[in-house]
This record gives C-alpha cells, sequence and structure tokens, in this order.
C-alpha cells in the first residue's frame, strides 16, 4: 500500500462523524438517515480495507464482504419499512412513527 | 508513489466533500446521488490499498443496487421534504457537539496508536505472493470461510422475503388470471342441455337470455332462430 494507514484512519474517522452528524442533524428523515448509516458503515469498510492492505492480511477483506451483504439487506429491509409506513400512514417522520407507544 | 499519494488526497476530499453533503442537502435525490459519488470515491480509496475486488464489488453492489434502491424509494415516495428538514436549525448543533466530541475521542485514541509488532505474526490468512487479489480471496472465501459465506446467504434471503412480505399486498380492483379456478372449470357448471320441443319458443320454456338492447317499439325485430337457445340438445341426435 502506498500510503500508511494514518491518512486512512484520518478518512474513516470523518466519514464516521459525518455520518453521526447526519443522524442528529435529520432527525426526521428516516431515508436521509439510512443514507447516514450507509457512510458509518462505508467508513467501517474502509477502515478494515485499510488495515488489511497494511498488515497483508485477507481477513479484512473478507470481514468487509460480510458487513456489505449486512449492509445491502439493512437497507433492503429499512427502506421496505419505510414504504408500508408510507403506504398506512402517509408520512415518514420520524416522530409520528409513535403507534408501538414505545 | 507521490501518483499514488496525489490521488489518494483527491478522492479522499472529494468524499469527504461528498459525505458532508449527502447529509446536508436539502434534496433527497440530491443526497442520493452524492452517496453514489461517495461510493465512487471509497472504490477508489479500495483500489489504492489493494483491495481490486472489493472496490469493484463496492461499486456493483452499492452503487448498482443499494443507491438506486434508495433513489427509487425516494422518488416513489410523494414526500414533502420541506417540511421533514423544519428541525434542522435546532438539531444541528446537538449534532454538531457530538461530532466534535466524538471526534476528538478518534483523534486522542489513534494518536497514541501504533501497530503492535506482533501484528505481522498474528494474521490469520496473509495474502500470498504471485496472485491477484481476487484469487486469493476466493480462495480463503470458499474454503477457510465457507461457513460465514453461507450465513452470509442466508442473512440475504430473510432480507429479501422480509422486504417482499412487507411490501406485499393483494390489489383488490386489478383483474388478474386465476389459472386453477380456470382449469378446474367443467363443461357441466356453464353450459345446460335442454331438450326442446319442435315448434316451442323460447319464450314458452322460460329460457330466454336477456339479450342485446332492443330496439325502438314498432320497428320489427328479426332474429335469427338459432340465437335464442345457446344449446340445444335434440334427442336421438348422437
Amino acid at each position: 500500500m502506498p500510503i500508511g494507514i494514518g491518512p486512512y484512519l484520518v478518512v474513516s474517522s470523518i466519514l464516521l462523524v459525518v455520518g453521526i452528524f447526519g443522524i442528529f442533524m435529520n432527525r426526521k428523515n428516516v431515508i436521509t438517515i439510512l443514507m447516514s448509516i450507509e457512510l458509518i458503515l462505508l467508513a467501517v469498510n474502509l477502515n478494515f480495507v485499510a488495515f488489511s492492505g497494511q498488515l497483508h492480511d485477507l481477513t479484512g477483506q473478507i470481514f468487509t464482504m460480510f458487513v456489505l451483504t449486512v449492509a445491502a439487506a439493512e437497507a433492503a429491509i429499512g427502506l421496505a419499512i419505510v414504504v408500508t409506513y408510507f403506504r398506512n400512514r402517509g408520512s415518514i417522520a420520524v416522530e409520528d412513527v409513535n403507534l408501538m407507544k414505545g | 508513489m507521490i501518483f499514488a499519494q496525489i490521488f489518494f488526497y483527491i478522492f479522499a476530499a472529494i468524499l469527504i466533500v461528498s459525505a458532508v453533503m449527502v447529509v446536508t442537502s436539502r434534496n433527497p435525490v440530491h443526497s442520493v446521488l452524492f452517496l453514489i459519488l461517495c461510493f465512487f470515491n471509497a472504490a477508489a480509496l479500495f483500489l489504492i490499498a489493494g483491495a481490486e475486488f472489493l472496490a469493484f464489488i463496492l461499486l456493483i453492489v452499492y452503487v448498482g443496487a443499494v443507491a438506486v434502491l434508495f433513489l427509487f424509494v425516494v422518488m416513489m415516495l410523494d414526500i414533502d421534504f420541506t417540511e421533514l428538514r423544519a428541525g434542522v436549525q435546532r438539531y444541528a448543533p446537538i449534532g454538531a457537539v457530538v461530532g466534535i466530541i466524538l471526534l476528538l475521542e478518534l483523534v486522542m485514541a489513534v494518536g497514541g496508536w501504533k501497530i503492535a509488532p506482533a501484528a505481522a505474526v498474528l494474521r490469520m490468512s496473509p495474502m500470498p505472493l504471485g496472485i491477484s487479489n481476487t484469487d486469493a480471496i476466493g480462495r480463503i472465501l470458499y474454503t477457510q470461510y465457507a461457513f460465514l459465506f453461507e450465513t452470509s446467504s442466508v442473512v440475504l434471503m430473510v432480507a429479501m422475503i422480509g422486504a417482499i412480505v412487507l411490501t406485499h399486498r393483494e390489489r383488490t380492483r386489478s383483474k388478474s388470471q386465476n389459472i386453477a379456478r380456470q382449469n378446474a372449470r367443467q363443461p357441466a357448471d356453464t353450459l345446460t342441455m335442454m331438450d326442446v320441443p319442435i315448434g316451442v319458443g323460447v319464450k314458452q320454456l322460460g329460457i330466454l337470455r336477456p339479450g342485446p338492447a332492443l330496439a325502438a317499439p314498432g320497428e320489427k325485430i328479426t332474429l335469427p332462430e338459432t340465437d335464442h337457445v345457446a344449446v340445444t340438445h335434440k334427442p336421438g341426435a348422437h
């Protein structure tokens, strides 16, 4: 790997922080929250790949593939819930999701 | 080497800027498009780190499937997104404070960190020399990690079935073909065989079906004789 591990860690840290900031900032919009979660998982993947390249160990890349799988499944289920909720209630605002009185 | 560094910083800058645009964009369609740009740049960073296979998997799976799914949902739902952004000014300072605290913690954690000398010995699957990245991943993914690979396929199947179950709905107004009912239909269900004596009108037998709309009164109606009775069974014909 021509770049050291440091720049990768900085980039993935910033990406993680941006994702968390996005969750806090778009508290009402479920779709943007799901996109922020994708950013956070991308930061995790970047970390795995950077360490894998640095240590010459393929386990990180294998694990990244499983993270990608779980992230795709999470996005599919999350968007399906959003679509179903919008069909039933006509809104996707997070504050309106209080049917279960949790 | 210097080219790799230049490209790394270009791609990293675009990655971070587009990530910021994802969370701050007013239009969710723009957010999704910036998310796609994010994935492209992350794939470039993966390439620089030497993970060619994962870079293209990221492009194919994320840009090809997940981001398009997001785009599809954003465009399909009729949502007033300006109303959803009402509390952004209120929530942004909290998010900024949490983000800054987290970033400081990460800086403190990473700042005093270095790779342990024993890390090279503890590698689970060192990269073999002389073969490509895809080849190396394939060699251990289907042998050493076969169980995890199949578990992830089960996860994907659960997600697929869950998404279908959640979004499937019976359409009551649309007319669809019921093949089983169609195949189970017998001639006796719809046709009635009747013995009609010669010279008896269908009105007298009471088997006149409601026909087409009648003409104006006074006009003479001439109907073909065979049209009145759908099926006549003549005794002795067979």
